[in-house]
């Protein structure tokens, strides 16, 4: 039975693609371009100027080049910037006059979208290609106050709040990446939790690319006011094609005084066939702010998809009392290639963080930690602890880890370690006595390695999170 | 400064007369090194410091000509006393004696070259420097089985008047077959405001012993830079020790290559800083075959507003199975305005290996004073004691039972 489930799953099981028409930007990065997608979404002139001031900026900027895993050079002009599926443009005022095929493609990923059919009130913001579909459970977090809504809509409905904070985590003057985004990001989620609020679910995104030739730029913004909670969950996948793909997204999360965000990531976008042709680049920034004092800020990610994962999720922690976290885990196989890791910036006193990160790797992938911690000296009394673990199977992959310290405060604590092996053949061999077959004993084992990072995923993830380790992992053995 | 190298550069080639072969190899280094000028942040090995910018706050405008045709007197340089030992004097980047007293003279063969091309790859612009601008480099051979009595002494000196100037030096080292060579370098200046920049070169053939001591202790102005390649074959073992305390800045980089099975490298360094000295210790392991062992502990202990860098890499290739590679850096910030920077690496590509870093910095454990002070030490005596204690563990490394003894008597640590 196990078998045959492995059997179904081995292959990308999100591979489908939908076949929707799609209303598309002309090809191309212009001026032209982003006026076309501020004017499609009927965006304020400011946000218009913002976006040609990053544009500005881009023209100066170089891509980075320091990072570890190389790709061919990107045609900036050979994307499209925007795909809508075509039946949007007058967008739908209810779940039942959403186009029946989007809903056949959100059954098939598995997403509960249908009200009916929720997966215990988890509310989802589901993003296809650039526009965002439908939200759900909106009355419920209306009575809370709680905006939960497409970055979009919140530009029209809520312009102060997105004025106030967008681009304060991730400025226009940031890296290629973030000031492409700026400059021509699409859709994606936004969320305000209001002063004392608890938000009452987990919100969720659901992000898919299903066009050919587009980039996805969605833009995600995150505001928890004071004393408030949220948890917010993220989940991607694609289609596969043979050409590679570009996803840039940016997401900004604030946390003000005594407020709390945990966000987490399940990526699997498709990582390309066996002979590492076609996949997503996945170059995203996201970091967090601790504003506020005793604010916290968590990161949880489960990488297992992507050609090439490039991002790094941090915290900067300028509130006193403030505190970061990082759980990553990391699985790379056949040809795909992670640089992946976090940075800490300590910044007020009393801040702590802490990293654990996971990273395994197999067949010819390569998997690199790179994480800053930097206290300034005046985050007296801070604290930071560091673990990262490798995991390598077979001699034909690699995994490093490139850690920078900076402690530049006498009174605070830095630790680090870090560990790299392989699958003991002792605890195989226990498996297998015990009737395991080789690759479940390795999926148990692996899950084991994962397992202080998988604890601190919502739970319907973390059934989600178990499997797809052990289907990333198929054909890594013997 | 680039009008300055290219007068210097010029008067250099007149001075000796170069044979063609010569002068091509000191010109492709040199133009490489107009290139590249000195290293800045934005090369990844030199993030944490900014030669460039040291030597323009420091020294200010160097110039890179040496008269290697003057004698310099030598009579006024401090020996060491505790210790019978062979000796080798630079002053100024110029070798003014080699002196192997207490050795068989038909083990040990000195060859003094012109230059000779002997490099791999470009490592970096200083060794192009040092190849340009290098008088003659002085190959020792160590002969096969063949065990000093006594160490060699390296003493790397400044003339009184010399101010602002650059000088290098290389010495090449060859251990044959079971050959075992103790290296102590004792940096003793006599001026300030210098750029010394020396590059060793060391082959170790099977079975062979280095032992590599590099003490800086002495306080002075200069800014140095010493770059160690060692390439080890089978059943070698290489050992340095770095002390690193003295000078203004200083930056050791060892690079090793474990091309033989069952060679093994440990790299030791303590930082004890004071002031605004800013040192840094890089370095490269180089796993390249099967069973092959390294290991790294670097320590500081950092006062006032000095900073501390500690860059280890441990690279793995994929032939290389069997690998057990460790690395630990832990620090002590006793002033709020030091600072300690780390980069522990690891780049692996073979999975049945056993690699593992570890890193530490933070102030003296408070607990630890007060369980001393309250055992009647005041709080100078228990700081005291917890450092000498934290120090210890990196002397405890050293092999060479002499040495330890001087090293420990320099740094007044006691057991």
């Amino acid at each position: 039975m196990r078998d045959k489930q492995i059997e179904d799953l081995k292959d990308y099981k999100y591979g489908f693609s939908t076949d929707i028409e799609n209303f598309k930007a002309p090809k191309g990065l212009n001026e032209d371009v982003i006026k076309f997608i501020s004017n499609i979404k009927k965006e304020p002139k400011w946000l218009l100027d913002w976006r040609l001031k990053a544009f500005e900026r881009l023209k100066v900027l170089k891509e980075p080049d320091w990072q570890k895993p190389k790709y061919p050079k990107i045609d900036y002009q050979d994307l499209y910037y925007y795909s809508a599926p075509k039946s949007f443009k007058d967008k739908p005022k209810s779940l039942d006059e959403l186009d029946p095929k989007l809903l056949e493609t959100y059954q098939k990923l598995g997403i509960p979208l249908n009200e009916q059919k929720r997966l215990n009130g988890i509310a989802v913001d589901a993003v296809f290609d650039s526009v965002s579909v439908a939200t759900t459970f909106k009355e419920t977090l209306t009575k809370q106050g709680i905006i939960f809504c497409s970055i979009s809509e919140a530009v029209q409905k809520h312009p102060e709040l997105v004025k106030k904070y967008l681009g304060t985590v991730i400025p226009l003057t940031d890296h290629f990446f973030a000031t492409l985004n700026s400059a021509v990001f699409t859709d994606g989620s936004f969320v305000y939790i209001p002063p004392g609020v608890r938000c009452p679910m987990e919100l969720s995104t659901y992000f898919r690319i299903n066009a050919s030739d587009t980039g996805q730029f969605e833009r995600t913004l995150i505001i928890a006011d004071k004393g408030s909670y949220v948890s917010y969950l993220e989940g991607c996948t694609a289609p596969m094609r043979d050409e590679n793909q570009l996803h840039a997204a940016n997401v900004e999360l604030i946390a003000l005084d005594d407020a709390e965000i945990k966000y987490s990531t399940v990526q699997n976008w498709y990582p390309g066939d066996k002979d590492g042709k076609g996949g997503i680049y996945n170059f995203v920034t996201k970091r967090g702010l601790c504003k506020g004092k005793n604010s916290k800020i968590s990161w949880t990610q489960v990488e297992t998809g992507s050609a090439i994962t490039w991002k790094y999720p941090s915290c900067i922690l300028k509130g006193d009392n403030s505190i970061g976290e990082f759980y990553s885990i990391a699985i790379t196989n056949n040809h795909q290639k992670a640089d992946t890791g976090t940075k800490m910036i300590h910044l007020g006193k009393n801040t702590k963080s802490k990293i654990i990160s996971k990273g395994i790797s197999a067949g010819f992938s390569d998997m690199t930690y790179r994480g800053l911690v930097d206290i300034s000296p005046k985050a007296t009394n801070s604290n930071n602890f560091t673990q990262c673990d490798s995991l390598l199977m077979g001699n034909k992959c690699g995994a490093h880890t490139v850690p920078y310290i900076k402690n530049k405060n006498s009174d605070s604590n830095i630790a680090h370690e870090a560990t790299t092996s392989k699958i003991s053949e002792e605890q195989l061999h226990y498996c297998q006595q015990r009737g395991l077959n080789p690759e479940e004993a390795v999926g148990l084992i692996v899950n084991g390695f994962c397992k202080e990072v998988l604890q601190q995923l919502p739970m319907e993830f973390a059934v989600e999170a178990q499997k797809l380790v052990g289907i990333s992992l198929e054909g890594s053995v013997g | 400064m680039e009008k300055q190298l290219k007068i210097d550069f010029e008067k250099k080639l007149k001075d000796f007369s170069y044979s063609d072969q010569e002068k091509k190899f000191k010109e492709t280094n040199f133009k490489e090194f107009l290139k590249q000028g000195f290293p800045n942040r934005k090369l990844e090995n030199w993030k944490f410091s900014d030669l460039n910018q040291i030597i323009k706050s420091n020294i200010g405008d160097l110039t890179f000509y040496n008269d290697y045709k003057k004698e310099n007197q030598i009579d006024k340089i401090e020996l060491i006393n505790e210790l019978e030992h062979n000796k080798i004097i630079i002053v100024d980047g110029k070798i003014e004696k080699i002196d192997f007293k207490f050795e068989d003279k038909d083990k040990i063969e000195v060859l003094v070259e012109q230059g000779e091309e002997t490099i791999k790859e470009n490592i970096n612009s200083l060794i192009n420097l040092n190849n340009a601008f290098s008088n003659k480099f002085c190959k020792i051979i160590i002969k096969k089985n063949y065990s000093l009595n006594k160490p060699l002494v390296v003493y790397h000196s400044t003339n009184k008047n010399t101010q602002s100037k650059n000088t290098n030096s290389r010495i090449d080292f060859k251990l044959e077959e079971n050959a075992c060579l103790r290296l102590i370098d004792i940096f003793k200046d006599n001026s300030e405001k210098n750029f010394l920049n020396i590059y060793y070169n060391f082959e170790l053939d099977k079975s062979s012993i280095l032992k590599n001591y590099k003490i800086d202790k002495a306080t002075n102005n200069n800014v140095k830079y010493s770059y160690n390649n060692v390439n080890q074959e089978a059943n070698s073992i290489s050992e340095t020790f770095i002390l690193s305390s003295g000078s203004k800045f200083f930056k050791n980089e060892i690079n090793c290559d474990l091309l033989g099975h069952h060679s093994s490298a440990f790299v030791n360094g303590i930082f004890d800083l004071d002031d605004e000295n800013h040192h840094e210790i890089k370095s490269n392991i180089n796993h390249l075959v099967e069973n092959t062992k390294s290991y790294q502990l670097v320590k500081s202990v950092l006062e006032k507003k000095s900073k501390a860098v500690y860059q280890g890499k441990i690279f793995v290739s994929s032939e290389a199975q069997k690998t057990d590679g460790y690395q630990l850096s832990n620090a002590i910030l006793l002033s709020e305005n030091s600072e300690f920077n780390a980069k522990p690496e690891l780049e692996i590509y073979a999975d049945d290996v056993k690699c593992s870093h570890g890193s530490s910095s933070g102030s003296l454990d408070e607990n630890s004073i007060f369980y001393l002070m309250s055992r009647g030490l005041n709080y100078k005596e228990a700081k005291k004691l917890l450092i000498n204690g934290f120090l210890l563990d990196v002397i405890e490394k050293i092999t060479d039972e002499e040495i330890k003894n001087l090293i420990k008597n320099l740094l007044g640590v006691k057991e």
